[in-house]
């Protein structure tokens, strides 16, 4: 993890969030969320379940609109941009889904391969293989290339979604819920990835979740979303420590002794 | 005075139920409606999706010809065997191929075809699309960069669209395959009289009838299959729900398309 408080001005947030309100029909779920992520930082974002998480990273890559406020992504207002605009926006941004989110139909090697040869059209089938190869020993699933998602387990198919947005060498990552359902060994090592990819890309991440020790090992700043809204951001212990009722009755619910 | 309240109560809350039952129904023609413009957008600008849509063809049509092959061939063989009794009443057998083919080529081939695909291509296009849908797949496309309408739905709707009629034309060679052996096998009817008999009485306009039916066919099972799939929700039970309703839309639809096409054709014949 990096200390990045020298680089802390507004203007030089890679996501910068502002005001953002989003609700379904009636259910109000993000009413004014504001945020600034830098450059190679890793926020992690906790919450309870049904708190929004998951539709804020949807919101900030554009797979759903706002219904108020700005979402900025490298400079770029994602909801104001055209859909040829967003496509090339989406090349940077990683998306690492809850449930992998891998073709069925394809290959380990066909899906790594599919953001590629669909994107940089002009590669060679040698640099494909090259770079497939490399992100495999990335995430340390050389031996699955061949394999159906099927075939892998849940942790590997975690890291094979992970490799997967890692192709395309993003400038930003977005983890929904890394950890969840894989056992504590498992967890570690996927915390470990993401580090890695933190130190190796110097991606931007932002990693929802409600594993704490995932929040705890992966991130420079954490926040939490209370009523809809975020809390300050702060280290992971400024944020256990803190005095918000919300905050200690979710820390206590969630009673692992982190320290 | 009591029964009464509860009286204009009932009447209320009925109306309600019908009117939200009147709205979702109008909302899905306007959604679908919605959905085939799109593809139509999607369908005529670059980039275009030519592997997609190879693959596709592939699936849909050579993967259905061993079903197609062997409904085609039952159906000319059957429906020779169970005509025949009520032609040779007025000794009149030998009318058996033109019967047969004006029966295969105007309708047979492309209902039977149709109602084969329904079941086979769009119950499998509701299903995958729809566990790609609620498994995220198809947010993980977009959120890579790749258009999920146009790789997805647009090659699947193109490709059964244009499978559709070369199946149609198979099954109806097939059908009249089935026909002819029951027939040699019955009258002894050589293949080139039957081939006379058979193909005298059949015009361009029934050819090209139900080359046209067949693409409408293609296309509605196309949209069927991939609107309830692509657009599916609440998990696994969803995906059975948008296979199940793409094949009851599509086999619902072919049969009204069936009926307007007869009485537009007529009108020309």
């Amino acid at each position: 993890m990096k200390l990045i408080d020298s680089h802390m001005d507004t203007n030089n947030a890679i996501i910068s969030i502002r005001d953002l309100k989003k609700s379904f029909d009636n259910n109000v779920v993000l009413k004014g969320i504001e945020v600034d992520v830098f450059k190679g930082e890793n926020i992690a974002v906790l919450g309870r379940s049904g708190s929004g998480k998951s539709i804020l990273i949807k919101i900030i890559s554009g797979l759903l609109k706002p219904d108020s406020g700005t979402v900025k992504v490298l400079g770029k207002e994602v909801n104001k941009l055209s859909k040829k605009d967003l496509q090339e926006l989406r090349l940077k941004i990683g998306f690492s889904f809850q449930s992998s989110a891998l073709y069925d139909s394809m290959s380990v090697r066909e899906n790594l391969a599919f953001p590629l040869v669909r994107n940089k059209r002009n590669l060679k089938a040698k640099e494909v293989s090259a770079a497939i190869e490399s992100v495999l020993n990335d995430v340390g699933l050389s031996q699955t290339i061949n394999q159906m998602p099927s075939e892998l387990s849940g942790g590997q198919r975690k890291r094979i979604g992970i490799a997967r947005t890692l192709i395309m060498k993003p400038d930003v990552m977005l983890y929904d819920e890394p950890t969840s359902g894989l056992d504590p060994m498992t967890c570690i090592d996927i915390n470990n990835l993401i580090v890695k990819v933190q130190d190796q890309y110097n991606a931007t991440s932002i990693i929802i979740t409600h594993d704490l020790t995932c929040a705890k090992a992966t991130s420079d700043r954490v926040t939490m979303i209370i009523d809809g809204k975020f809390l300050k951001p702060g280290t992971f212990d400024e944020i256990f420590n803190n005095d918000n009722e919300a905050t200690k009755s979710y820390f206590n619910y969630n009673f692992i002794n982190i320290k | 005075m009591r029964e009464e309240t509860e009286n204009i109560e009932l009447i209320q809350k009925k109306k309600y139920i019908i009117s939200k039952q009147l709205d979702a129904f109008f909302s899905g023609i306007y959604n679908v409606y919605l959905f085939i413009i799109q593809f139509f957008k999607e369908a005529f600008s670059p980039p275009f999706e030519f592997k997609e849509l190879i693959n596709q063809c592939y699936q849909v049509g050579c993967k259905s010809l061993p079903l197609i092959s062997l409904t085609g061939f039952i159906t000319g063989l059957v429906f020779t065997k169970q005509s025949r009794p009520s032609l040779s009443e007025f000794g009149a057998t030998s009318w058996l191929p033109s019967l047969i083919s004006i029966a295969i080529i105007r309708a047979l081939a492309p209902l039977v075809t149709a109602l084969i695909a329904a079941g086979k291509v769009g119950s499998n296009m509701g299903a995958e699309l729809g566990s790609m849908k609620v498994t995220e797949q198809i947010d993980a496309m977009e959120v890579s960069g790749t258009n999920p309408f146009k790789f997805l739905v647009v090659t699947r709707i193109a490709a059964v669209t244009l499978m559709l009629p070369i199946l149609v034309i198979y099954t109806g060679l097939i059908g009249m395959f089935g026909a002819y052996l029951n027939i040699h096998n019955n009258e002894l009817t050589s293949f080139p009289a039957f081939i006379n008999s058979a193909f005298n009485t059949i015009s361009f306009l029934d050819i090209i009838a139900s080359i046209s039916k067949a693409i409408c066919f293609g296309f509605t099972i196309g949209v069927a299959g991939c609107y309830q799939g692509y657009y599916a929700k609440n998990g696994t039970v969803g995906v059975g729900m948008a296979a199940n309703s793409a094949v009851v839309l599509s086999m619902f639809m072919i049969f009204m398309e069936e009926m307007v096409i007869v009485q537009i054709v007529n009108v020309f014949r």
